[in-house]
Formats: structure tokens, C-alpha cells, sequence
């Protein structure tokens, strides 16, 4: 598992039922492209997460393949509808194979 | 007529610019990428958006944004990296409006392209052109 990596999310608490909501996500991470060098001139290994989902109650809201040009520290920002009350579950992808998750819930009035 | 090398130097260049924009770069990494997307298939113009920052100080940064009525999913390609593929984005039925907004490294002064797969099984595209002060990508 890479260092440091933590997720950051920010949904809105509530809204009404078929309402339109804006999700920012942001995880740490370092991103490395695999093509940087060290100082010995050695390659470092590429490090990226290279995908990233969102579901709401088991339904797909987005699915995001992520190459070496996304910038360190991914960020996205993407709307949802909220059909009723319940929970995002939000996941990244590591090249590690580790797999960060992350559950926001919602309450629709 | 004489040929001069500076004459010919003009021709080939203007040639270079009518016949190959956008996809001078890497073109065939960059053809391969949005084969794979497309299948082929023709791409038209209008109904996505991509917005982007007309100069870029810091390529590690460039924020980006597109958007597109009916897509089900939107490939972004920067036509001057390394490695041409930035992202893809698939859209699933809670999605509200077809947008996203992320980061983006560019290596240099270059052209992003956004190609949208419809919900008609139609193709279109937006390209824009970033100038870059400070590369990204470390290089």
C-alpha cells in the first residue's frame, strides 16, 4: 500500500429526491508516471491509481480509467442524481493492487 | 524553377500544418488510442464541451473540464505527452449532467482532445489548444 494515501470527499448532506448533486473527490497520491528518473538516473516504477469509482445504493454513477497524465493528488468533480436516501461508496484503484474505499451517506427529504 | 532549401522548407511546413493538425504529435500512438475508443467509427464535431485553460503556468496542474449532454463516455487524449491517454470516463445511470472536472499533466505546449461516445452510439469531439510555461510529466 502506498504512504499517505487518503481519501477527501464532499457530498452534500441532503437534497431533495431527483435532485441534481455535485461530488468533489480528492485522494492523496502521488501518481508517479514511471517516466521520472532519480538521481542516480535510475527509472522510478510507475505508481498511479489507475481507476476510480462511484456508486450510489449499488447503482454506477461513474467509472473513471485514470492514465499517468491525471496530476498528483487525482481530483474529480462529477454530478448524481439522489433518487432516495442512502449511502456513496466511492473506490480507487491502486497499481499495487491495493483498493481505497471510502461511504458517504445522503438524506433526501 | 529552382528549389531552394528555403522555399521547400516553407512548402513542407505549410503542408505539415494544413494536412496533420491535430494529431501531429504522436500520431500513431494517438490514432491507436482513439481507434480503440471509436472502433472507426467517424467522428463529428458539437455537443461536448472541453474546458480548459487558455496558458497553463504549471503543467504538473492544468485543470480541465467537459461536459456533454448525452454521453456515455468521454475519452481525453493530450496529443503532446509521453503517452497521449489522460483519461476515460464512463458515465452510469445516476449521473446527472454528463460532466466531469479533474487535473491534468501536460508536458508542453500542446492540444487536449475530448471525444464523446453518445447515447446513439455516435462519436464527437472538442479540441482545444493549452500553452504551457512549465512542463509537467518531470521530463
Amino acid at each position: 500500500m502506498a504512504k499517505g494515501v487518503k481519501p477527501r470527499i464532499k457530498v452534500p448532506k441532503q437534497a431533495s429526491a431527483g435532485d441534481m448533486i455535485t461530488i468533489k473527490t480528492l485522494i492523496s497520491h502521488k501518481m508517479e508516471t514511471g517516466l521520472r528518473k532519480d538521481s542516480d538516473g535510475n527509472k522510478i516504477p510507475r505508481s498511479i491509481i489507475n481507476r476510480f469509482t462511484c456508486d450510489f445504493n449499488g447503482e454506477n454513477v461513474v467509472d473513471v480509467g485514470l492514465d499517468p497524465a491525471i496530476s498528483v493528488n487525482p481530483y474529480f468533480q462529477f454530478n448524481a442524481i439522489v433518487p432516495e436516501s442512502g449511502e456513496f461508496k466511492f473506490t480507487w484503484y491502486d497499481d499495487d493492487g491495493s483498493v481505497y474505499e471510502k461511504a458517504k451517506k445522503i438524506t433526501v427529504t | 524553377m529552382k528549389i531552394d532549401r528555403r522555399g521547400l522548407l516553407a512548402v513542407g511546413g505549410s503542408l505539415a500544418c494544413t494536412t496533420l493538425i491535430p494529431f501531429k504529435a504522436i500520431a500513431s500512438e494517438t490514432d491507436e488510442a482513439i481507434a480503440k475508443f471509436t472502433g472507426g467509427a467517424n467522428i463529428g464535431t458539437g455537443g461536448i464541451t472541453l474546458t480548459t485553460p487558455e496558458i497553463a503556468e504549471n503543467g504538473n496542474t492544468v485543470p480541465i473540464s467537459v461536459e456533454s449532454g448525452k454521453a456515455s463516455s468521454i475519452l481525453l487524449l493530450a496529443l503532446g505527452n509521453p503517452n497521449p491517454n489522460v483519461a476515460t470516463i464512463n458515465f452510469g445511470p445516476l449521473s446527472g449532467s454528463r460532466m466531469a472536472s479533474t487535473r491534468i499533466r501536460l508536458r508542453k505546449t500542446q492540444e487536449v482532445v475530448a471525444i464523446a461516445k453518445l447515447e446513439d452510439g455516435s462519436f464527437t469531439k472538442d479540441v482545444k489548444t493549452v500553452k504551457v510555461t512549465i512542463g509537467g510529466c518531470g521530463g
